[in-house]
């Protein structure tokens, strides 16, 4: 029986990271461009600003 | 976290709407760039235009952060913009930067930065049902172990606790999970009303109220599962709904992006002025130049407009509008400038109307929906009257407070409306995932309803059973030297006839080397010189052969247009073109006359092209040369036959059908009017869909009306049992769950089973 003192705080608590890690994903907007995240992983370098202007690139 | 939150604080009410998803916490999608620049700068946020993978984000991105004091740029493919932080320390507007989207070849459009509000609803309703969600599956995992222990091995103190527990997990989950029906339910009754919302919101608390009760007199009969499992599952259903409406609105929003801002104006005495489109009022007289975009709707008044339209019919070859045509607000004018008065402006607008009826579509309810809701307003004091009525029984007949109010409550567990409310969502939702995974859209909320009734289906030509792009006629005695010249030329348009003369060349094996120093001559040709001699492919006219082209005799079935080259003084080359039938329309409209459906072809083309499009496709009911009007005339015909007409288009010529048709369906290479006439839209290159549409359309209202007989059966049993106390709560809230799954998996299965009537 007191096996179930510590095992279901760790459920719980297991439960809430869930919770949370779910919290934390939808705030920082992890799931506003499905599509866009699907492509940007075959991207190798970032694009970074102010090198210029790079008019007509196609 | 904070990072996040920093900047929002910080900002306010300057922050611009980035993207109806993501507004309430607009610096987010920078944050990742850096999240300081958010802080100090700026922010832009633009519609682009065609932006469809990759490649265009990438480009994109580089575009802007090339011009000096963008500090980040971040593209959301999936609602098509673009969010720029901007350096507060350059006054800029946004004019730079939508011309350095222009240079690389992308048309863009700033949105306003108003209604930065209206967002934070949806991501509130997310963040309750995951706690629901948690508290569920936690109160369930203790309930489950309370539930197999009861009257076996369980001692009693552990079981108390494991009550004791699951109040604290469920009391605050039901406070913060429930808000949305508490809230709407209190409005109902202040209002005087009574919604569905009452008898959920009563359950749930006096549920949560009487286990709590119980669970001090450490009674067996708790039921905190039932309570947020309830609010669970409902807590689904409307975030389901709120996320097709807010699809919907962003979708409406990009769309009225694409009105130009300024407009040339002429004056009486011959001045031109340029003013802001919003100023324009009907009877200006406008000009329109070569490339921009029709700012209004109007007239044409000298001049002769070559206009693109693909953003309102689809229609990739430009349609040339003559002295006193119609002009489109947000349709491009590829020829000479043209001379125009407006006719409607704003909101009046066909690009307008579209927009308007493309926020609306989604807001509409289905039929079952609007149903439900309407059996609420006299299932919900049915259900008060019911569980008040046993609880004063009880009383009556001698029992304590304390059983009479579990009988009342196991009454008010029962009769939730639980898996009634569910019977037909749930349905949908699959019917809807199952379709959308098959690339079709259902954009009606009671589409899959209209469409399972449909016994007539009207077809249009280009576009629905042809694919709508044109294709070299094969075959055709057009050397393969002559195609590589051609396609040397043609690979620096974008016109349709050039990309077919490309893709022919490429099918032959041809190497295409586009040619340098090509003019393009809108609504002609395309011009080079090549070994010392001019080299021209276009029109008869451009290529200065009327004469020739009469003499030639261009007519064959199935021919589209033409396109010549000439070089120098040789005999030109006439290239001809078709527009090929779906690979499989023949099968496709075998089966659905097999299945037992009247098929019809309806076309606004020539009467010979139309002929040979039936035979090849095996329909035997046909009309060619339909104007607009008529196809509207002759859908109404059929209704008066009593027949329910299925409509399937994708042309401007083809809305008012769509519109007026029983049910319609639309390929997503339709003309956007059309699309958003029409209740499901399709991707691809086969005509297939049509044939899955209808059939999980019927299987969805079976599966729908099964549900219904579930739910109402399992009351019409289980409502007697509880009154007369037989049904515990604990067993109501088991059989409430068990009905409700019952559903779900109902509706599931659908989603999974394999029909008969689909290929």
């Amino acid at each position: 029986m007191t096996a179930l003192a510590w095992l279901i705080p760790a459920a719980l608590a297991l439960g809430a990271l869930g919770l949370v890690a779910f919290m934390w994903a939808l705030r920082t907007g992890q799931y506003d461009d499905l599509d866009g995240a699907a492509w940007r992983a075959l991207d190798d370098d970032p694009v970074s600003p102010k090198k210029g202007p790079r008019d007509g690139e196609q | 976290m904070a990072q996040a939150l920093g900047p929002q604080l910080e900002l306010g009410s300057l922050e611009p709407r980035k993207s109806v998803s993501d507004q309430k916490m607009a610096p987010r999608g920078v944050a990742s760039v850096d999240p300081l620049a958010a802080a100090v700068g700026r922010q832009f946020t633009f519609v682009v235009e065609n932006m469809r993978c990759g490649g265009c984000m990438r480009k994109v991105e580089t575009a802007l952060l090339g011009v000096a004091g963008t500090m980040s740029a971040r593209v959301n493919l999936s609602t098509g913009r673009v969010g720029i932080v901007v350096d507060r320390s350059i006054k800029a507007n946004s004019e730079p930067y939508i011309e350095a989207l222009k240079s690389a070849g992308f048309t863009a459009r700033e949105l306003p930065s108003d209604e930065a509000v209206s967002n934070s609803l949806d991501e509130d309703l997310e963040r309750r049902l995951a706690v629901a969600g948690f508290a569920t599956m936690n109160i369930m995992l203790l309930s489950v172990a309370v539930w197999s222990g009861a009257g076996g091995d369980m001692e009693k103190s552990l079981q108390t606790a494991l009550h004791w527990l699951s109040a604290v997990i469920a009391i605050p989950a039901v406070a913060y999970a429930g808000v949305p029906f508490f809230a709407s339910a209190l409005a109902a009754i202040r209002a005087r009303r009574i919604n569905m919302d009452v008898p959920i919101s009563l359950g749930v608390l006096l549920a949560t109220g009487m286990s709590l009760y119980q669970t001090t007199q450490v009674s067996e009969q708790v039921y905190f599962d039932a309570a947020v499992s309830l609010l669970f599952f409902l807590l689904i259903g409307r975030v389901l709904d709120q996320k097709m409406r807010r699809q919907a609105k962003s979708a409406a929003e990009n769309f009225l992006g694409l009105l130009s801002p300024a407009t040339t104006i002429v004056h009486s005495d011959g001045a031109t002025e340029r003013i802001a489109t919003s100023a324009v009022r009907p009877g200006m007289a406008l000009i329109i130049a070569a490339g921009e975009r029709v700012p209004v709707d109007a007239k044409v008044t000298r001049g002769r407009a070559e206009i693109d339209e693909a953003l309102l019919t689809g229609e990739t070859v430009p349609r040339q509008v003559l002295e006193g045509g119609s002009l489109y607000a947000g349709t491009i004018n590829l020829g000479g400038p043209v001379e125009a008065v407006a006719t409607a402006v704003e909101d009046n607008t066909l690009l307008a109307e579209i927009a308007r009826l493309m926020q609306t579509a989604e807001q509409a309810r289905g039929r079952y929906v609007r149903l439900a809701d309407r059996a609420a307003r006299l299932y919900a004091p049915a259900v008060h009257i019911l569980g008040l009525a046993t609880f004063i029984g009880w009383m009556w007949v001698g029992y304590t407070w304390e059983p009479a109010l579990t009988a009342a409550i196991a009454v008010l567990i029962v009769t939730c409306p639980c898996a009634l409310a569910l019977a037909v969502p749930a349905v949908q939702v699959a019917a809807i995932g199952r379709l959308f995974k098959r690339g079709i859209v259902v954009k009606a909320p009671d589409g899959l309803e209209r469409l399972s009734e449909v016994d007539t289906i009207v077809l249009d030509k280009t576009g629905t059973l042809t694919l709508g792009e044109p294709e070299l006629v094969p075959g055709d005695d057009v050397s393969d030297d002559v195609l590589a010249k051609a396609a040397a030329l043609a690979a620096n348009s974008r016109h349709p006839y050039a990309r077919a003369v490309v893709k022919a060349a490429y099918a032959r094996g041809l190497t295409v080397v586009p040619v340098a120093g090509v003019e393009e001559i809108a609504g002609s040709g395309l011009r080079a010189s090549l070994d010392g001699s001019e080299v021209k492919l276009g029109s008869p006219a451009f290529c200065d052969l009327a004469a020739l082209a009469n003499e030639t005799g261009t007519g064959g079935a199935g021919e589209e247009a033409s396109l010549w080259l000439r070089h120098g003084h040789a005999r030109p080359t006439a290239f001809r073109f078709i527009d090929p039938l779906r690979s499989d329309a023949s099968t496709v409209v075998a089966r659905l006359i097999q299945l037992g459906y009247a098929v019809e072809l309806l076309s606004g083309d020539r009467t010979a092209i139309v002929a040979a499009t039936a035979k090849a496709s095996g329909i035997t009911q046909w009309r060619a040369e339909v104007r607009p009007d008529e196809k509207t005339h002759r859908l109404d015909e059929l209704k008066a036959e009593g027949r329910k007409v299925l409509m399937v288009g994708d042309g401007l010529n083809d809305a008012p059908a769509l519109a007026s048709a029983h049910a319609s369906i639309a390929p997503a290479t339709a003309a956007d009017i059309s699309q958003t006439a029409s209740d499901v839209i399709f991707q691809g290159s086969k005509l297939s869909p049509l044939i899955e549409t209808l059939a999980v359309a019927k299987a969805s209202q079976r599966a729908a009306l099964g549900n219904f007989a579930i739910s109402i059966g399992y009351n019409v049993i289980f409502v007697p049992l509880a009154v007369m106390g037989i049904v515990t709560p604990i067993i109501a809230a088991i059989a409430m769950s068990l009905s409700s799954i019952t559903v779900t998996a109902n509706a599931i299965w659908l989603g999974h089973k394999r029909l008969k009537d689909a290929t």
